[in-house]
C-alpha cells in the first residue's frame, strides 16, 4: 500500500498537554517502511505518550498522525480498530492480562478480532510462543508465576501473535538483567525482521537503542531535537545527543527532579 | 482569595464530575446493548456478584428480620397491636430493608473488588493493552459487570425478601409465642405485589449504580498501589450514598400520594 518514498508513519506537529503540563510540544517523526526507528530520551520526556496517540490511547490536542498515508488522529470505533489491528504494542510493564493464561494472552488478539476461534488461536499461540524461546509448557502457566524476562517473552509473542506491519516498543529492556536485555533485544531484532515489519522503539538504555535501530530519534522537550542513523549517533555534533548518550549530569539537558 | 471564586470552582467541579459520570455510565449502557457480546465474562460477573453475595445477604437481612420482629413487638404491644408485627416486618423487610441491605453488602463486597480489579489494570496498562487488541476496554470491562449488577441483585433481593420474613417468623414463633398459621396469614395479608415489585425495582437500580460506581472508580484510578486503594474506598463511599439517595428517591416515586 505505501507508495514508494512515502513513510509508514508521518508524525506532524504532535502537540499533547496534561492540565497545564505540556508533554509534546510538536513532535515531527517519519519512519519508512519496514524501518525500525528508536526514539531515545530521558524518563517523562513523553516518549509513551507519543506512542500511545499513535494507538489512540492519548488523544493529541492538535498535529496529525498519518500511517499509510491515512490520517489516524480522531479515528474512532471501528476505523480505529481497523487501524490498531495492523499494529502491535509491547507496552512497558509488559502489561499481561493476569487473570488469563499465558497462552490466552497471547491469543487474545486473534480471538478479539474474529480471526481465529479459541481452539483454532491456541497452537497459533504455542508457535508464536515458541518464536520467543518459550516451550508449550509455558503456556498453561498464568503471568504471576513467570519470571520478569519471561513476562516480557510473553508480552513480546503478544505483540507480534497477529503478525501486524508495524510494532511499538515501549522500554522493552527496562527492568531486566543486561544479559536478559541483550536477549530480549535480538528478540526484537529477529521477530521484525521476520514481519517485515516498521518498528519504533522507545528505550533511555543507549546499548539496547543500537542494537535495534536503523535510525535513532531524540525527544527532549517535547519536541525532536536530532535524528539521523545508528551510525552517525557518536558524532551527531549534537550536544543534547551527546550528553545523553554519554549519561553525564552537566550539559544542556537539565532533569526535572519531579518527572 | 475571593470567596465566592472559590464556591463557584467547586461548583463547577463538582458539575463537572457529576457530567463525567453520567457520560461514562451512557457510554457503558449503549455498550451494553450493542455486540460484540462478551457471555462467559456476563456469567462469570453474574455468578461472582449473585451466587457469592448470598450468604452476606442471607445472614444480613435473616438477623434484621429477627430483630424487626422483636423491636416492633415491643413497640406495638403498647397498644396491644401485636397482631401488626408480621404485617410490618414484611413490609420492612420487602419494602426497604432487603434491598438496602443488599445493596450496601454488595457495594463492599463486590463494588470495591471491582473498583481494584479494574484500576490495577489501568495502572499497569492492561486496559490500554485491551484496546491495542481489538476489544474495547468498556465492553469488555464495564458492560457486563453493570448487566449483572442490574441483573442479580433483584434475584438477590428476592432471596433475601424470603429469608427476612422467615428471620421475623422465627422470632415470631419461638419468641413471642405467635401462632404459625396466625402468623403466616397475618404476612400474606399485609404485603402487597407492589411491595415487593418496588423492592426489585430498587435492587436493579442499587445493583446498576454498585457496578457503574466500582468500574467507574476503578477505570479512573491513576497514581499506583495507592489510586487503586482510593479507588476502592471511593466506590465504596459513592455507592453507599447513591443507594440511600435512591432510595429515597425511588420510595417517594412509588408511594407518595
Ligand atoms: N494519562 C496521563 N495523565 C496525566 N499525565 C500524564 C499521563 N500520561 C503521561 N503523563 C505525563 O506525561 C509525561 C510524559 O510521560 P511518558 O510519555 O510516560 O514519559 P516517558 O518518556 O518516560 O515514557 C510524564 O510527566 C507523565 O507524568
Ligand atoms: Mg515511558
Amino acid at each position: 500500500m505505501s507508495g514508494s518514498g512515502e513513510p509508514k508513519i508521518r508524525i506532524r506537529g504532535l502537540h499533547k498537554a496534561f492540565g497545564a503540563k505540556s508533554v509534546l510540544r510538536g513532535v515531527d517523526l517519519d519512519i519508512g517502511a519496514g524501518e525500525s526507528m528508536v526514539v531515545i530520551g530521558g524518563s517523562g520526556t513523553g516518549k509513551s505518550v507519543t506512542v500511545k496517540c499513535a494507538l489512540g490511547i492519548v488523544e493529541p490536542d492538535r498535529g496529525s498522525i498519518l500511517i499509510d498515508g491515512v490520517e489516524s488522529v480522531g479515528l474512532k470505533g471501528a476505523a480505529r480498530e481497523a487501524v490498531n489491528a495492523r499494529m502491535g504494542m509491547l507496552f512497558q510493564g509488559g502489561a499481561l492480562f493476569d487473570s488469563l493464561s499465558v497462552w490466552e494472552n497471547v491469543a487474545f488478539g486473534l480471538v478479539a478480532a474474529g480471526q481465529r476461534t479459541r481452539r483454532e488461536a491456541k497452537p497459533v499461540a504455542v508457535e508464536t510462543l515458541a518464536q520467543v524461546g518459550l516451550g508449550p509448557e509455558v503456556a498453561e502457566l498464568m503471568p504471576a508465576e513467570l519470571s520478569g524476562g519471561m513476562q516480557k517473552r510473553v508480552a513480546l509473542a503478544r505483540a507480534i501473535a497477529a503478525r501486524p506491519d508495524i510494532i511499538f516498543f515501549d522500554e522493552p529492556t527496562t527492568g531486566l538483567d543486561p544479559i536478559m536485555a541483550d536477549v530480549i533485544n535480538d528478540l526484537i531484532v529477529e521477530c521484525v525482521r521476520k514481519l517485515g515489519a516498521t518498528a519504533l522503539s522507545i528505550t533511555h538504555d543507549m546499548a539496547s537503542a543500537r542494537k535495534i535501530a536503523d535510525r535513532i530519534a531524540m525527544l527532549h522537550e517535547g519536541r525532536i531535537v536530532w535524528s539521523g542513523a545508528v551510525a552517525d549517533i557518536d558524532a551527531s555534533g549534537n550536544e543534547f545527543v551527546d550528553q545523553f548518550i554519554h549519561g553525564r549530569a552537566s550539559g544542556p539537558i537539565r532533569m526535572a527532579v519531579r518527572g | 482569595m475571593n470567596p465566592l471564586a472559590a464556591i463557584g470552582r467547586a461548583f463547577l467541579a463538582l458539575l463537572e464530575a457529576i457530567g463525567r459520570l453520567v457520560l461514562f455510565a451512557f457510554a457503558a449502557v449503549t455498550h451494553i446493548v450493542r455486540p460484540p457480546f462478551y457471555p462467559r465474562i456476563l456469567l462469570r460477573q453474574m455468578v461472582d456478584i449473585g451466587y457469592y453475595s448470598l450468604p452476606v445477604v442471607a445472614l444480613t437481612t435473616l438477623f434484621s428480620g429477627m430483630v424487626l420482629a422483636l423491636q416492633s413487638h415491643t413497640g406495638f404491644a403498647r397498644f396491644s397491636a401485636e397482631g401488626a408485627v408480621a404485617g410490618v416486618v414484611s413490609l420492612a423487610i420487602t419494602r426497604e430493608l432487603a434491598p438496602v441491605l443488599a445493596g450496601l453488602m454488595v457495594a463492599g463486597r463486590v463494588g470495591a473488588s471491582m473498583a481494584a480489579e479494574i484500576g490495577t489494570m489501568r495502572v499497569t496498562e492492561q486496559i490500554d493493552a485491551l484496546s491495542t487488541l481489538s476489544t474495547d476496554p468498556m465492553k469488555f470491562l464495564v458492560a457486563p459487570r453493570i448487566l449483572a449488577g442490574f441483573a442479580m441483585l433483584p434475584l438477590l433481593v428476592l432471596v433475601g425478601d424470603v429469608i427476612g420474613i422467615f428471620g421475623g417468623y422465627i422470632v415470631g414463633i419461638y419468641k413471642l409465642d405467635f401462632g404459625a398459621a396466625a402468623y403466616i396469614d397475618q404476612t400474606w395479608r399485609f404485603v402487597e405485589t407492589i411491595d415487593v415489585v418496588s423492592g426489585l425495582v430498587k435492587a436493579a437500580v442499587f445493583g446498576f449504580l454498585v457496578t457503574l460506581m466500582g468500574c467507574y472508580h476503578g477505570y479512573r484510578s491513576e497514581g499506583g498501589a495507592q489510586g487503586v486503594g482510593r479507588a476502592a474506598t471511593n466506590a465504596v463511599v459513592s455507592s453507599a450514598i447513591l443507594i440511600l439517595v435512591f432510595n429515597y428517591i425511588i420510595t417517594e416515586l412509588f408511594f407518595a400520594k
